[in-house]
């Protein structure tokens, strides 16, 4: 077993259990866009911050992806994980406006402005449905092309996928554009 | 030599072909030396080589007289550079024309020729000699002395100057452990960027059981940084030997060098090392009768400033997407293949050598308490001697600039240093006599990085430059964090609104806020570091960033939407020579009498302003 | 992967065997670029999604997916060139050859490519043509280069000596 404080707790825990995995079981609250129980983690949109280490040399690490060790101190919701957080969902509601998703992190979280200018990108690149027809679907059609900010999410020479079976994972899965999503298309 | 020579067996067989080796470097002690770096090279330094054989042969000399196509010589601002010796003369700016007469004077009537060799740009003073010159003079040059003398093709120049004893020391007389704790000891810190101590973790890979892989990190992609480059092709069996050397310490019986494809004349020097030490056995099975063996491979990159991470690099070895994954657990825990990796930077690797054959006491006698060793920058932007500097960790920065470098070019004011590439900082005037060691960098808001060293002067703009590197960072982040792709998007986005024009002082804000939180959430050193710029700037220049916003000027005149360009009438004589260049069409007037800009039809190419010769443009 | 050859073409092996990106590196060497064709027969014939293979075909800076000009022109836009005025360089061959960056000109002839630092700053801001470099550049002596009769001036240029 492995020995940990969170949030002042001191908590022990299975080997192999992410600091996600410890915090929501014990109640703590993390939001995630990129995160599903069925896949394996990714920890790219970010969200699921938490602080470790001791005070003065702490650091922010994203809880999903963080494995849980022994004597670490966690902290789920410091006034800087709060405001990170809080700028990365503005950040997400200027990429996305109209995604009703981000709009109810946003007022969940209190962010009530946006102060740079709205793109309309239908896509986080969270990567969930990358690993849902990867993983669960053993699929393989989707992937991430190019990086950086050219990063999207496209089947092979983006035309009709040999392997997609048109199964609609990658739309269920979808955090954000649900509905609009209309999946790899022919 | 004849290719099919045995492999090396022993220690003792070792020095018997040292020997060898040594007597004939003595016996061809006149020679002269091509600096053969790529960057000699685009200056045409092989026609020099060419020609020089050609002469030697005509003048039947070729027995007498060696030719040597080396590594980088250093001083590459002044390049081609050729270096006669015994004497150590040194001519620069070389052309092919040049060889016979510094044949016929210097080699065979032992005079100097005045007009080739190096005049200080600040004092005005000549040098004839290499040693005396102050570029020269200040430096310690423990890595970079092979460079000198050795044809990077040739394993025999390596082993005559007493290459690849150290790794003779290492498998025949001490255990890994002992290595170990000599590197340990040497307090060797990685050269690639964070500083993290060799050492340890080598101890820690040594002390893992199983399958282990040690990876010789040649991806520099430090824009401005050429250090690595340039050991590659200048000494790769240097930093071959310190490749075996770890492996031998941390018993990885596999090992892989890394190297990015912009560096074409360094894989082909490596790849030629990795197999004339294959075929004296120095790798492959049972090194040196010791029972240890290694076998090294070659991963080319395939373009991408992100596998400079080691989690990026290892996945791109494996030949996936380069992205970075979340450490704990950490490399030498499980890295490449699952199994413990040691990941080390070519410099890094070329100081073990040095430790091994000197010891640890004598190698930490150079450099700072908590530094140690030599460090070699690319010295490089707008000062005099660009080039190759190797220095004792701890000197300042105004030291390695001023004395070294001889200053800024054509005699402007200093206006920062730039190190650390994309992830470090720029440091104003203020901090010139900051010593550069890893902590000193980091404490002010730049880094030690890789080893780039950029100088600019007045007429750099720090708002441009800070959109530069976000622009650099925009395009090689791996896309996999929300914060780091949309982060350094929304960076740039507000430096580029300060730089046009359409900034206002909440944005400047805004900015600093971003960027403090791109640093915080990122998950990868590069997502981590790529505010740095930004903020050092702001840091350090914020008044320059206020003045684009405020007066809606760029003082350096850089920033295109800020600045206008004008004729003085009373300067033009109508020449037309701005006419005929400006490729915009921009500028009107009849021969002989004042020309005109068009202000809307102008791009702001400046081309104008630097043809002029009557200095007749105002730039605004 | 434990093979050495994929469509016939070597490809070197490391710790591992062959790796997508070392059989992106070997289609490449023999095409000059990535046809759509050679990835699909390699990832059947390596049994891979081909996504994978487009996923590091366009992650890599290295790699083509379209067919390059007869020449190609590479301008380093590395630190040290952008602080000696490289972005200037760019524009300038971009509209002499009227091509944009990443592309090739309509005739097939010139392709031209911006890359971060190829590590010859003390030539900055430097361009290489075909494999030669060409040190201490200004937008005059780009147009000079591509001009109408390019050998004679070549030379001039690609010394770069200033005495």
């Amino acid at each position: 077993m492995i020995n940990l404080t969170m949030d002042g707790l001191k908590i022990n825990v299975e080997p192999g259990a992410t600091l996600l995995d410890v915090a929501r079981f014990y109640g703590a609250n993390i939001p995630t866009l990129c995160y599903d129980e069925a896949l394996s983690p990714y920890g790219a949109c970010r969200l699921c911050l938490v602080e470790i280490g001791e005070p003065g040399k702490s650091r922010l690490v994203s809880s999903c992806t963080y494995p849980a060790r022994e004597k670490l101190n966690v902290r789920t919701n410091t006034v800087r994980v709060m405001q990170t957080r809080k700028m990365i969902i503005e950040l997400y509601l200027a990429t996305c406006p109209s995604s009703k998703t981000i709009q109810d992190l946003a007022s969940k979280y209190g962010v009530t402005g946006v102060r740079f200018s709205p793109k309309n990108e239908e896509c986080i690149l969270c990567g969930l449905c990358v690993r849902m027809c990867e993983e669960q679907m053993q699929a393989k059609a989707i992937g991430f092309v190019d990086r950086g900010v050219n990063r999207r999410i496209s089947t092979a020479f983006d035309r009709k996928s040999e392997q997609c079976r048109l199964c609609g994972a990658c739309m269920y899965i979808c955090p954000v554009c649900q509905v609009r999503c209309q999946g790899p298309s022919g | 030599m004849d290719l099919e020579a045995p492999k090396i067996k022993s220690a003792e067989e070792f020095f018997y072909i040292q020997r060898n080796y040594q007597k004939q470097y003595r016996d061809n002690n006149r020679f002269i030396a091509i600096c053969g770096d790529t960057g000699c090279t685009a200056r045409n330094s092989k026609a020099i080589l060419g020609s020089l054989d050609r002469c030697l042969k005509e003048k039947d000399l070729s027995e007498t007289v060696g030719a040597r196509f080396t590594g980088c010589l250093g001083l590459c601002e002044s390049g081609p550079l050729v270096i006669v010796y015994p004497e150590e003369i040194l001519y620069h700016r070389v052309i092919p024309d040049d060889m016979p007469e510094i044949v016929e004077e210097t080699v065979q009537a032992g005079r100097i020729i005045d007009r080739l060799i190096y005049r200080d740009p600040s004092s005005g003073e000549k040098y004839a000699y290499a040693r005396g010159l102050p570029f020269y003079k200040k430096q310690v040059r423990n890595l970079l002395s092979g460079n000198w003398k050795t044809d990077p093709t040739k394993i025999e120049d390596y082993i005559a100057q007493g290459g690849y004893e150290a790794l003779v020391k290492a498998v025949t007389e001490m255990s890994p452990g002992e290595v170990v704790q000599e590197v340990k000891e040497a307090r060797l810190r990685g050269r690639g960027g964070a500083g993290f101590d060799a050492g340890l973790k080598w101890e820690e890979c040594f002390k893992a059981s199983g399958r282990k892989f040690i990876i010789c990190n040649a991806d520099e992609g430090d824009p401005g940084a050429f250090m690595d480059r340039s050991l590659l092709e200048g000494n790769p069996h240097a930093v071959l030997e310190g490749l075996i050397i770890g492996a031998y310490a941390t018993d990885a019986r596999e090992g892989v060098v890394y190297i990015r494809s912009e560096y074409p004349t360094a894989v082909e020097k490596i790849k030629t090392a990795i197999n004339r030490a294959k075929e004296l056995g120095l790798v492959g099975d049972d090194i040196l009768g010791s029972g240890f063996g290694i076998q090294i491979y070659l991963s080319i990159g395939a373009g991408a400033f992100v596998c400079g991470e080691t989690s990026a690099l290892i996945a791109s070895v494996d030949g996936r997407v380069g992205e970075p994954v979340q450490k704990p657990p950490r490399l030498v825990q499980q890295g490449y293949l699952d199994r413990p990796t040691v990941v080390n930077n070519v410099e890094t690797l070329a100081n073990v050598p040095h430790i091994i054959k000197q010891g640890a006491e004598n190698y930490r006698a150079t450099g700072t308490e908590a530094s140690s060793g030599t460090k070699i920058f690319s010295l490089v932007g707008k000062v005099n001697n660009t080039g190759l500097v190797e220095v004792p960790l701890g000197m300042t920065l105004r030291e390695i600039i001023f004395e070294i470098g001889g200053g800024i070019k054509e005699g402007k004011a200093f206006k920062a240093v730039q190190t650390g590439g994309p992830s470090g900082g720029c440091l104003p005037a203020s901090y010139l006599d900051l010593p550069t060691d890893f902590e000193s960098l980091t404490e002010v808001g730049s880094m030690m990085g890789s080893g780039g060293m950029i100088v600019m002067d007045e007429d750099t703009c720090m708002v441009d430059l800070a959109g530069y590197f976000l622009k650099f960072l925009a395009d090689e982040s791996c896309g996999c964090c929300f914060t780091c792709r949309e982060g350094i998007s929304r960076l740039l986005e507000l430096v580029q609104n300060i730089s046009c024009g359409r900034g206002s002082l909440d944005q400047l804000d805004l900015l600093k806020e971003l960027a403090e939180v791109v640093k915080d959430s990122t998950l990868c050193g590069l997502g981590q570091t790529a505010p740095n710029p930004v903020l050092s700037t702001i840091k350090y220049f914020e008044d320059e960033y206020r003045v684009h916003i405020l007066q809606n000027k760029c003082p350096a005149g850089v920033c295109r939407a800020l600045i206008t360009f004008e004729i003085i009438e009373s300067y033009c004589n109508g020449c037309g020579l701005c006419k005929k260049n400006c490729p915009s069409d921009a500028i009107t007037g009849e021969q002989k009498k004042p020309h005109y800009i068009d202000k809307d039809q102008c791009d702001k190419c400046g081309i104008c302003f630097s043809t002029c010769r009557n200095e007749a443009i105002l730039k605004q | 992967m434990k093979k050495n050859t994929v469509l016939g073409l070597e490809v070197p092996c490391g710790p591992n065997g062959v790796s997508v990106i070392t059989v992106l590196q070997a289609i490449q060497g023999y095409y000059g670029y990535l046809p759509e064709e050679a990835l699909e027969k390699a990832a059947r014939e390596l049994k891979v999604p081909l996504i994978d293979f487009y996923s590091v075909a366009t992650f890599y800076k290295n790699f083509r997916l379209a067919p390059q000009g007869r020449r190609e022109v590479v301008t380093c836009a590395g630190t040290a060139c952008h602080v000696r005025g490289s972005e200037k360089i760019t524009e300038e061959i971009s509209r002499t050859l009227g091509v944009d960056i990443s592309s090739t000109t309509e005739d097939g002839e010139y392709s031209l490519k911006c890359v971060n630092c190829v590590g010859a700053c003390a030539l900055a801001p430097l361009i290489i043509v075909d494999g030669r470099y060409y040190g201490q550049m200004t937008p005059l002596k780009v147009r000079r280069l591509f001009s109408d009769n390019p050998t004679k001036t070549e030379q001039t240029v690609s010394s770069g000596l200033s005495k």
